[in-house]
């Protein structure tokens, strides 16, 4: 293939083929095997083929990329496993990408992509949720090291994961935007904790971390010293991106499971229940096509805000309908599973007691931006309406009140 | 099933949007649609013959081989976002939309050359507030002539000729033969009227359950692009308050920095976003119905029994879609024209504000062709969700 080519399905669906031929992807069902197969993949620019070359990517069209993963699944080839790595795959590689060296970009996102090393985020802090950037773990240099000390919060996958991003405070004498540097944090290094956080479901999702002198060397910094700010930002746009999600059929989510109950289970239906079903259903159909339209826009380049009203509508649905649920099933919903401390079961949502669901529910308007903070966004970024007076932009991080 | 629905605008779409929203605010600016609420003739003649002549716009959804522009229902809808954007006071909905698609069914290519010339333009004579499928007709046939009354039809008083539905037929008739008797209405950018026949000469267009199904077409495709008018009322409301609210200063600082006012605000172009992918899928619906149905029509013998098959497919979801719309953009539509007079504080409730325009056109929209409660009840139905 000629650079000047231009890179089409047809292209892409040869170049897969190709690859086939020389890698057999029978034979790459399981360990050591399966690994090279993927990693042949990465190093022919099959992974992400929107990355550039020598980095997984062929600098095509990212709209193209389920052509070649459907070539890939139809011939049974192994995948990365992409839901195990989901903070790697949606936000440390594209940040890795962005903002790191060229080193930087050698070393990790080879074996992110492949799933050999898994990733988590380290932004959420106890006193610094929705207001990311006024957060306080420290990072103070020391000749080519950085020492970090601190503590993170919500941290999905850290017990599992090899490396973090990370972004700390180098500078507390400066305002909280600009005193903020990136890293990369090694999860094996001496002196990271890793405790399990028990939410209100009984399970551990989520886990706090506990940085104390851990010393990290200068290379694993990401963007420059005083740049955190702006790398957590792109990072965050990615998380938006990412919730988009994908197709489902009508009644496909919590809503079918829903309209399923009042089919099955004519001991559950009232009438007043009857229009807090249907209520829910038109509101559950109206959100599946809004995400239907948004990827239909993304699929099209056109990179509109629609995915906030997504995510928005999205959590208030799935509380709603999972408390209807719970009433509609009585007595039932007055017994519960189990409260045991668990990291989460290998059990789709869907399949789980209303209960469960219920409680889960809840943290869909907290976590990847609470309710209150979309909305502010759109409001000020979509809409165009001034933001609140603030007092804590151009003080110094340390004189901020907390 | 179907494909897959398009819920895209093309550049085409684009393009009709920019030339119509710029006719419509130089000709029917919201200062001259509330002088003539007050006026005698409350629908702008002038208006609907530039939105048919200069802009060929009423046989828009009409083949070309019966004289129309042979778009899709899509590029119809666009049209009515902006004739609801601006609250036009034409009969667009009533004629170019649910009258059109009643005479595409019957098959009445003369009436249909006439109505995408816009030399005339037709309504069908039931009440705004009747829903598919549930319309009790009113007026009965004596051979060729009818006679009984029907209340509160839309885009009727302007209107050249009148479809009406009997027990077992759907008749065409000469307005000048019915007496029409205007209503002072809630919506006075589309007022109403009672229409009487006495005895009128009328010319039976459909019979039997041709008759019924011509109506209820007619009724579904009104539903589904009356959505698309409500997505464009609550997009002004939108636009026009949070221009107001940037405006405004209170306590020393803009309105519309106040979180309570801006998550209000961010709930309602949530909402909006949300109303807009419903009525264009409603849109690509009706297209897609009216499509195959055509197919159906035309269909040799070999194949036809697909044919047909496809279209009985494509209504059953053109009318899910239909009811999901007006279930969903009758709130959306309301909500945003509530917010707007609150948000607007004593202005948005004084009659020199345009506010009230369109809270009147959204909430009588909301009730026109069946309430978002009995679509509910309809779409329960159809998606098997049984009454307790």
């Amino acid at each position: 293939m000629t650079v000047a080519e231009p890179i089409t399905a047809a292209v892409l669906q040869k170049l897969v083929a190709e690859f086939l031929a020389a890698h057999d992807p029978r034979a790459a069902a399981d360990g050591g095997a399966r690994l090279d197969f993927l990693r042949a993949r990465f190093d022919a620019g099959l992974a992400w083929i929107h990355y550039p070359p020598g980095l997984g990517g062929l600098g095509a069209p990212r709209a193209l990329q389920p052509v070649v993963d459907a070539e890939f699944a139809a011939a049974g080839a192994p995948d990365n496993r992409p839901g195990w790595n989901a903070i790697g795959l949606g936000m440390a590689a594209p940040t890795i990408l962005r903002h790191g060296t060229d080193e930087q970009k050698h070393r990790f996102l080879r074996p992110l992509w492949t799933g050999e090393e898994i990733w988590c985020q380290l932004f959420s802090e106890p006193g610094a949720g929705s207001d990311l950037a006024g957060l306080g773990t420290r990072a103070v240099r020391d000749g080519d090291d950085w020492i970090i000390n601190g503590q993170k919060v919500w941290t999905s996958l850290a017990h599992i994961a090899r490396w973090a991003i990370l972004v700390t405070r180098h500078d507390p004498n400066l305002p909280k935007h600009e005193g903020m540097t990136y890293f990369i944090l090694d999860m094996h290094a001496p002196g990271v904790e890793v405790r399990p956080l028990r939410q209100i479901t009984g399970e551990s999702e989520f886990n706090e971390v506990f940085l104390t002198d851990v010393r990290l060397p200068d290379s694993l910094r990401l963007g420059a010293v005083g740049e955190g700010w702006t790398v957590a930002r792109s990072t965050l746009m990615n998380e938006r991106v990412s919730i988009g999600g994908g197709a489902i059929p009508r009644e496909g989510g919590a809503i079918g499971v829903l309209a399923n109950l009042w089919r099955d289970r004519p001991d559950v239906r009232t009438p007043g229940r009857h229009d807090d079903v249907m209520r829910a259903w038109v509101d559950a159909e109206a959100a599946r096509l809004t995400a239907t339209r948004f990827r239909q826009q993304l699929a099209a380049g056109e990179v509109g805000p629609d995915g906030s009203a997504v995510k928005l509508t999205f959590a208030t649905l799935m509380q709603r309908i999972a408390g209807l649920e719970l009433e509609m099933r009585g007595e039932e919903s007055l017994r519960h599973e189990d409260w045991d401390l668990g990291r989460g079961r290998d059990v789709p949502f869907l399949n789980r007691i209303a209960g469960y669901r219920y409680l889960r529910s809840k943290g869909n308007s907290i976590e990847g931006g609470t309710s209150e903070i979309l909305r502010n966004i759109i409001s000020e970024r979509v809409l165009g309406l001034p933001s609140e007076p603030r007092s804590d932009k151009d003080i110094p991080w340390k004189d901020l009140p907390r | 099933m179907t494909a897959a629905a398009d819920l895209l605008y093309d550049e085409t779409d684009e393009e009709l949007r920019g030339n119509l929203r710029g006719m419509l605010s130089e000709r029917s600016p919201w200062s001259k649609v509330l002088a003539r609420v007050e006026s005698p003739e409350t629908c702008d003649s002038k208006l609907r013959a530039v939105l048919a002549g200069e802009m060929g716009l009423a046989g828009l959804a009409v083949p070309e081989e019966l004289g129309g522009a042979g778009a899709t229902w899509r590029q119809v809808a666009v049209v009515l976002e902006e004739l609801g954007r601006a609250v036009a006071p034409v009969p667009y909905l009533g004629s170019a939309v649910i009258a059109t698609r009643a005479l595409l069914h019957c098959g009445e290519r003369d009436l249909l050359a006439e109505l995408a010339s816009g030399r005339q333009c037709a309504a069908l004579a039931v009440p705004f507030s009747a829903m598919a499928g549930t319309v009790t007709p009113s007026v009965s046939a004596d051979g060729d002539a009818l006679t009984g009354t029907v209340t509160s039809v839309a885009d009727a008083l302007i209107a050249d000729v009148l479809l009406v539905p009997t027990a077992d037929a759907l008749y065409a008739v000469s307005a000048a033969d019915a007496t029409r008797t205007s209503v002072v209405s809630l919506d006075m950018t589309r007022q109403l009227c009672d229409v009487a026949f006495d005895g009128a000469r009328a010319r039976r267009i459909a019979s039997g359950p041709a008759a019924v199904s011509a109506v209820t077409a007619a009724l579904t495709t009104g539903a589904a692009l009356l959505a698309s008018e409500q997505v464009g009322v609550a997009q002004w409301c939108l636009d026009t308050t949070v221009e107001y609210l940037k405006t405004r200063y209170q306590f020393g600082r803009q309105v519309g920095s106040f979180q309570a006012l801006k998550h209000r605000l961010a709930d309602l172009w949530t909402r909006i976003t949300q109303a807009r992918a419903v009525a264009r899928y409603a849109a690509a619906r009706a297209a897609d119905a009216a499509a195959r149905a055509a197919d159906a029509a035309d269909a040799a013998v070999p194949g036809a029994s697909v044919d047909a098959e496809r279209s009985v497919d494509a209504q059953q979801e053109e009318a899910i879609a239909a009811a999901l719309a007006q279930a969903y953009c009758s709130d959306a539509a309301v909500l945003a024209a509530e917010e707007c007079v609150q948000l607007h504080g004593g202005i948005g409730f004084t009659w020199e504000h345009p506010a009230h325009l369109y809270l009147k056109r959204a909430k009588s929209s909301a009730i026109a062709l069946g309430t978002p409660d009995r679509q509910r009840a309809a779409l329960a139905r159809m998606v098997d969700v049984p009454a307790a």
